[in-house]
């Protein structure tokens, strides 16, 4: 029995899973629907902003205008077209949210392993700092941080990556701690051969589906904070289409133009549910 | 706040700390919390003027004598007499110290006392909070609760689809949504607005929405993990009627479960009650905080950051000692995560 058991997964894979792709195999359904929405959602934010270039040309004349061939999602109530600010939208979303938790994900990940590595006063004023942080809302940081200079994008950037890394920093610390004090790493220290090597076989392949999980989130969460700060009138400054911006600047006209409400609406769900659906942990198919 | 490493030397220890050794350990690490929170929001305050644009000796000039008063001479004055040409740490010692003597400032907008609209926010905030939670608490345990009962069932689905769409349906939008259906098309509930009855419905309904599919969730993993274990199966062989078993030992111990999600979820409901009381004009923290930040009213600014921020650490407390009082076994190690 043991023996069959070992045979079968000798024997190559079966036919089926051997045609596909190596990044298709072993995806389950919601995984791959939500990578070709997210894909789909990408090229939209790359190949939209270079196809209607402009989006504040506004034409008074034809405000809440209804889509046409030309325009698919009409125009707005100041006569700009509003698949261009769609677009532009888009890319800012997903361009911001990725900086966001690039630098969050750098420095979280960098500080969790100085606070396991060195221990001392290093791990002792970085976990009293985190302390600090895990009580203060994202939001509330955001906010404050984009008070100090007057909306620019890179402050908002800041404001974001200043609230999210504290979940990269607590667990990288938690999880280094345990992997610096186990025997691997004691063998590698005993074998002379340096902190860079620890870091890039020992630490860095426990850490990196954890990261990934977790940047995930944070890519949603930061999308999601954005719009936040740009519905209630404090992100973006106006004239730059922002998602959040757009969905409170169309509401007042529900009824006179439906879609151009519904069309951020419907960009901003596409991207979370995406996001979601890429780390469902369903039964895999 | 080191408490939690320093975890070897507690082992020597009697093995069940007494309630009071407990109590204390938790307020003082929060105390230490609280005093670091209110540090660095009020530093990043401090900051906020420090970069506003223009003088800041003209600005109050220009407050106190008028516009057409204001020359070099009397802006001289006001920094000379405010301190305004100190370096910078020193003038961060003085707003520091006027934070600890309880003197937030009059707002700059409104020219009233800055603590005394504190107390209005505040109380607003604390009942849309708290009648979230409540809503919250009550139909998602009920739901979980079905739901463990047929694991696997039609409400057990329902309930991971009711969880993936609140997690995809940021607050503002299903607030939005909420009044597109009862306000507008329905016209059962007012959008906005405050003092009345029903005025609460819609905001705290749009918290608890979330809310309430988390606890669900956990509800019902603990419930059905707890149904299994070797204490139900045996206080239901010694002859106990479902219902004590569901009492006394089902519900009891998700309650320690449930309790420390509760504190987790904190920061969630937080944050959705800034965005919830933006969008429904409730005039609470969230609401105050967002105006403050458009106008650069800093003193309220400054205010409601703090108050949002300690009431973070205020209901993590609650938490703490929750837990510590519904289930007292020692914990050496706390979770880091």
């Amino acid at each position: 029995m043991t023996n069959a058991v070992a045979m079968h997964e000798l024997s190559p894979a079966p036919a089926q899973s051997a045609n596909r792709p190596h990044w298709v195999a072993g995806r389950t359904k919601t995984q791959l629907i939500s990578a070709a929405l997210l894909a789909a959602l990408a090229v939209f934010a790359i190949a939209g902003p270079l196809a209607w270039p402009d989006h504040a040309l506004q034409d008074l004349s034809r405000f809440l205008e209804a889509p046409s061939a030309a325009e698919p999602l009409g125009r707005d109530h100041l006569g700009r077209s509003v698949i261009a600010r769609l677009a532009h939208a888009t890319q800012l979303s997903l361009v911001m949210a990725v900086l966001c938790v690039s630098a969050a994900l750098l420095f979280g990940t960098l500080a969790g392993i100085a606070a396991a590595w060195r221990g001392g006063w290093v791990d002792s004023v970085l976990h009293g700092l985190s302390e600090v942080f895990i009580a203060l809302p994202a939001l509330l940081v955001v906010l404050v941080v984009s008070a100090i200079a007057n909306g620019d994008l890179w402050t908002l950037c800041l404001g974001l990556a200043l609230a999210q890394w504290v979940e990269y920093f607590r667990m990288v610390r938690a999880r280094s701690g345990l992997l610096l004090a186990g025997p691997a790493v004691e063998a590698a220290g005993l074998l002379r051969l340096g902190p860079a090597h620890i870091m890039r076989r020992h630490l860095f392949p426990e850490l990196r589906p954890l990261l990934s999980t977790m940047a995930t989130f944070g890519v949603g969460s930061s999308i999601l904070a954005l719009s936040t700060l740009g519905f209630v009138g404090i992100g973006v400054r106006p004239p730059t289409p922002e998602l959040g911006l757009m969905i409170t600047e169309a509401f007042p006209y529900y009824h006179e133009a439906p879609w151009m409400a519904l069309a951020p609406v419907l960009v901003l769900t596409t991207i979370l549910i995406g996001l979601l659906g890429l780390r469902s942990k369903e039964s895999r198919a | 706040m080191t408490i939690s490493t320093a975890e070897p030397r507690t082992s020597s220890r009697p093995a069940v700390p007494s309630a009071v050794a407990t109590t204390a350990r938790v307020l003082g690490r929060r105390a230490l919390q609280a005093a670091g929170v209110v540090l660095v929001v009020s530093t990043a305050c401090f900051a906020i003027v420090q970069n506003l644009p223009g003088d800041i000796a003209f600005r109050i000039a220009a407050g106190r004598y008028g516009y057409d008063q204001v020359t070099a001479a009397s802006a001289d004055s006001v920094r000379a007499e405010l301190g305004l040409d100190q370096p910078v740490w020193l003038q961060l010692m003085d707003w520091l110290a006027g934070l600890v003597s309880f003197d937030l400032g009059n707002s700059l907008v409104t020219g009233a006392s800055v603590a005394g609209e504190l107390g209005l926010h505040l109380a607003s905030s604390l009942q849309l909070a708290a009648a979230a939670l409540v809503l919250a608490l009550i139909v998602g345990t009920t739901v979980g609760a079905l739901a463990a009962a047929r694991p696997g069932g039609l409400l057990d689905r329902l309930t991971t689809v009711w969880v993936s769409a609140a997690r995809a349906l940021p607050p503002f939008l299903l607030g939005l949504l909420l009044i597109l259906l009862f306000s507008v098309h329905l016209g059962v509930l007012p959008a906005a607005g405050h003092g009345e009855a029903n005025n609460i419905v819609l905001p705290a309904a749009t918290l608890a929405v979330g809310l309430s599919g988390l606890f669900a969730r956990v509800t019902r993993d603990a419930m059905a993990q707890i149904r299994q274990s070797d204490y139900v199966r045996f206080a239901a062989t010694k002859g106990l009627g479902n219902w004590l078993v569901f009492l006394r030992h089902i519900c009891r111990n998700t309650g320690v479960t449930l309790i420390a999600y509760v504190g987790v979820q904190v920061l969630v409901l937080i944050e959705g009650v800034v965005v919830v009381e933006s969008l429904f004009a409730w005039p609470g923290l969230g609401h105050a905080l967002v105006h403050a930040i458009f106008w650069r009213d800093i003193p309220m600014i400054q205010a409601a950051a703090l108050a949002l921020a300690l009431m973070v650490v205020a209901m993590n407390t609650l938490v703490d000692l929750a837990t510590a009082a519904v289930d007292p076994r020692p914990r050496h190690k706390e979770a880091v995560l």
